[in-house]
């Protein structure tokens, strides 16, 4: 280690940061990966290939593909109106995109819950009109989802449309392009990199969320069972085994998203000469 | 990669564009009506919803619901929860910020991504591993049942848990400031005869005090109302073990509709305050 | 193509950007907007480009009113002062844009797109790029790449918002001599904005001043150097001594040689260059004493300080050639005479 700072203080804080993220991050995470080592690979595949673990991967990964996939969609239109447009209440919705963050998890579950189960306010809505239901079915899961991925999208989206170069947009004009050549060849490409990384956290939230989706989604097995709802149950179960097979799965996966997250954006800034 | 937004200075919403870049009025109304539609959906009904549920019944059912015993002695866990993880993640954050910004050591990009690490983390996991660590079947299982120590199903886990989920808050806040900050100032001090601790405080923090407050505010409110992590330690014991959260969750299930919304808008309250004091603080921020 | 505005006049809120603004432009000229920041200069060149409309007047291209036609039909080629190239594309996407982006059937074949940006990179001199990003080039390879771009389209009018301003002093020179001798050769009508009378000095053939959102003065530079049209043009063009007659004592400038019978106004504009000096024989009745000199370059600039004077009206600047100034044999401290051989009245 190298100290070229007359800064004081180096000793201390070091030495207090590895301290307390060995402590509260590093041992109880790695406790998981030694538990997985008491496992032999046939118990780990049989534990995994398991035909109700096998659809709470399908479930969780579907949905929280799905939910990241329409939260970009309509967080993009947000961040752009939010920073692009002037209107009444602008700075008020602003300030509400956090709501999702703030809100517990806990709140934001029951409350979609009511919206949504069959005699709430959108469930009988939907029901009689497209007879369409939501609650109890993986649709009541992406609609939490949604929930829970709008601000990670608008938040992503919304400084790099802030701190867009907007001559860049006028030197197209002037060349002769149309307005909608000029959003698709030149400001889409440029906010791409950071709508695909609001994409890429809101689904790694996704996939890990509970609070919010499990009094929507009814858990039934094989349809409407998440991976950590299952991770939970096998844990009541005292079936130790399994929810670490189970965990240990969900969170390679995740940091291997979290890989492919940082691959993505380092490609990007070589690709446009930024490296 | 972040959790939790940076905070973006609202005054920048306020620009008006360049005339040659204006939509089409259709377009633009189109789009306003679109993007207002789907946050009233999504954001502003859930809101709005949990007043409306909790004052159902009359105030008076409010009122009778939140001084029930158990509601009041999971308002008193929460806050105690809060009040122990909050100043530790704080002190960690500072600390983290000022060795990761102020000096240069091999693998410190290794250490920012792992401050992150607990947001890539499932909930549920993050309960998960301090079962494997301090449950009846864990590491120190044995040991605890020995000494008669309880962690699992008990406070201790569920401050830890929530530690360990609201850890990188702080840290997230101060380290992309203080870099781009440098630290002239602070060598400036220093090279006037200031000691340490007094170019801390009298430098440092009147710098990063916004960011810091900012952090800490966002740390506090998912300490509050974190569900997955401590649903899997506390056990769920009525008021002993159940956070506010998890009493929101029981009364749910039990078809107390009135209670659990009683305590959810609590919770609600507390979510909106932290949207306004974060407000106040983009501003703050962005006028220092 | 000619340009021509008619009564133009551009408020940002309160603040009036442009005044009733009337400009004729003949086909081939390479023009400078000339004044100080904030004088509506670029204002001015974003409405003739169509980035930003007038709140009154209108804007003729060839004869045709463009007024409210979109910057996308208008066919001008604009360089923005930071270049604004694409980040996303290279060098070469950058260029072929503006023939990407036509109609369908106006469009020309990848191949002739190809052929057409090699020729314009070849034209900058930067071919050997085309596979680069923008972030990996420098300042002025940018700005060549931003030009090239422009010209893609074939414009009947370029427009160019302070080219030379984000860039160090020797390339600034090189790409001066650059940019008119690429006029000389394509002859497209040209408008440059510039803070910098120098600079529009020694580019432009034409040159507008413009002040407070209004024309001063438009003409050729020798035009506008040796004939300003009044104070503001005098002092934004060159060097100038200001005497006023209510401040400096007129027996003074009539030794000087500037009070002649039939000057009109009060205020004389004189260039260092027309003031002539002479080592004085007259000891102490002198009229001015040299305090110092710089040499910039080929001339010396003499700093002279009036007799019997003091403040600042007291300083009087002078130019010559610098073997002339060898021949006077001067130090600091000698008396010398002066004789101003012209002046420019100003009320």
């Amino acid at each position: 280690m190298s100290r070229n700072s007359i800064m004081p203080g180096f000793r201390p804080t070091i030495g207090f940061t590895l301290l307390y993220l060995s402590l509260v991050v590093l041992i109880p995470l790695s406790t998981l990966v030694f538990k997985s080592f008491q496992l032999s690979w046939d118990d780990y595949v049989n534990i995994i290939s398991n035909k109700r673990v096998l659809s709470s991967f399908r479930v969780s990964f579907f949905t929280a593909l799905l939910a990241a996939a329409i939260a970009s969609f309509f967080g993009f239109i947000v961040a752009w109106v939010l920073v692009r447009y002037s209107f009444l209440g602008k700075q008020f919705f602003h300030a509400l995109i956090d709501f999702p963050f703030a809100l517990p998890t806990a709140v934001a579950g029951i409350v979609l819950a009511t919206i949504f189960q069959p005699s709430g306010f959108l469930g009988k809505f939907l029901m009689q009109t497209f007879g369409v239901q939501v609650a109890f079915k993986p649709l009541g899961i992406v609609m939490a989802l949604i929930f829970i991925s709008i601000p990670f999208i608008v938040r992503t989206v919304e400084p790099v449309l802030l701190e867009f170069e907007t001559t860049m947009e006028e030197a197209g004009a002037s060349l002769g392009a149309s307005r909608w050549q000029v959003f698709t060849k030149i400001i889409f490409p440029n906010v791409f990199p950071a709508l695909l990384t609001g994409f890429a956290l809101a689904f790694a939230r996704g996939v890990g969320e509970y609070g919010s989706v499990i009094f929507i989604a009814g858990n039934i097995p094989y349809i409407s069972e998440i991976v950590p709802l299952l991770i939970v149950t096998k844990l009541e179960q005292f079936d130790i085994e399994g929810a670490t097979a189970i965990a240990l799965t969900m969170l390679v996966i995740s940091f291997l998203l979290l890989l492919l997250i940082n691959a993505l954006q380092f490609w990007v800034r070589k690709r446009s000469g930024q490296l | 990669m972040s959790n939790t937004s940076l905070p973006i200075n609202p005054a920048k919403l306020l620009v008006q564009q360049p005339q040659a870049l204006q939509d089409p009025r259709w377009v633009r109304w189109g789009l306003i009506f679109i993007a207002i539609s789907f946050i009233s959906l999504f954001i502003c009904l859930p809101l709005l919803l949990v007043m409306f549920q909790a004052f159902s019944k009359g105030v008076e059912a409010y009122w009778s619901a939140l001084s029930q015993a158990d509601t009041l002695a999971a308002i008193k866990l929460t806050l105690l929860v809060a009040l122990v993880t909050v100043p530790l993640n704080t002190v960690f954050g500072v600390a983290a910020a000022w060795a990761i910004t102020r000096f240069d050591f091999v693998g410190k990009s290794l250490l920012t991504t792992l401050i992150d690490l607990p947001f890539s983390v499932s909930p549920v996991i993050s309960g998960f591993i301090f079962v494997l660590l301090f449950g009846a079947e864990g590491w120190f299982g044995d040991w605890l049942m020995a000494n008669d120590i309880k962690i699992i199903f008990a406070v201790p886990g569920i401050i830890l848990a929530t530690l360990f989920i609201t850890f990188p808050f702080v840290a997230r806040q101060l380290i992309p400031l203080m870099q781009e900050m440098g630290n002239q100032e602070e060598e400036a001090a220093l090279s006037l005869g200031a000691s340490g601790w007094k170019t801390f405080w009298a430098v440092t923090l009147p710098n990063i005090k916004w960011a810091l407050l900012y952090g800490v505010l966002l740390c506090n409110a998912r300490a509050m109302g974190e569900f997955g992590a401590v649903s899997v330690v506390s056990g769920h014991i009525r008021g002993l073990t159940n956070t506010l959260p998890l009493h929101v969750e029981v009364n749910y299930n039990d078809y107390d509709v009135v209670g659990a919304f009683a305590s959810a808008s609590i919770l609600a309250g507390l979510a909106i305050v932290t949207l306004i004091l974060k407000t106040a603080l983009e501003w703050k921020q962005a006028n220092r | 193509m000619s340009i021509l505005l008619s009564d133009i006049s551009k408020n940002f809120g309160a603040f009036s950007a442009l005044n009733h603004i009337n400009l004729e432009i003949p086909e081939g000229e390479l023009v400078a907007l000339l004044g100080p920041s904030g004088c509506g200069k670029t204002t001015l060149l974003r409405i003739i480009a169509g980035l930003e409309r007038a709140d009154q007047g209108r804007v003729l291209l060839s004869g045709e009113d463009k007024t409210h036609q979109d910057v996308s039909e208008r066919g001008i080629g604009f360089v923005f002062q930071h270049y604004a190239l694409f980040r996303h594309m290279t060098v070469f996407e950058n260029v072929a844009f503006g023939l990407r982006v036509k109609p369908r059937r106006e469009r020309p074949s990848d191949a002739a797109i190809s052929q057409k940006v090699h020729a314009l990179l070849d034209l900058v001199q930067l071919d050997w790029l085309h596979d680069r990003y923008p972030d990996q080039l420098s300042g002025g390879q940018r700005q060549r790449i931003a030009l090239a771009r422009a010209l893609a389209v074939e414009p009947s009018v370029l427009l160019l918002d302070e080219p030379f301003g984000a860039l160090d002093a020797s390339v600034r020179k090189d790409l001066r001599q650059w940019l008119r001798n690429l006029h000389h050769d394509l002859n497209v009508t040209s408008i440059f904005v510039t803070h910098d009378q120098e600079e529009a000095m020694e580019v432009a053939s034409q040159v507008v001043v413009l002040n407070h959102g209004q024309i001063e003065q438009q003409g050729s530079p020798s035009d506008i150097y040796d004939h300003p049209a009044n104070a503001f043009v005098s002092r934004f063009i060159g060097q100038t001594n200001v005497f006023d007659l209510e401040q400096h004592d007129s027996d003074w400038l009539r030794t000087a040689g500037i009070l002649t019978p039939d000057q009109q106004g009060k205020i004389a504009h004189v260039r260092p260059h027309d003031i002539i000096i002479e080592k004085s024989s007259n000891g102490a009745d002198a009229p001015a004493t040299l305090k110092d000199w710089q040499h910039l370059g080929a001339l010396i600039r003499l700093e002279l300080v009036k007799n019997g004077a003091n403040g600042s009206a007291a300083h009087v600047f002078a130019e010559m050639p610098n073997d002339q100034f060898k021949d006077l044999q001067l130090n600091r401290g000698d008396k010398v005479d002066l004789k101003i051989r012209q002046a420019h009245w100003f009320h």
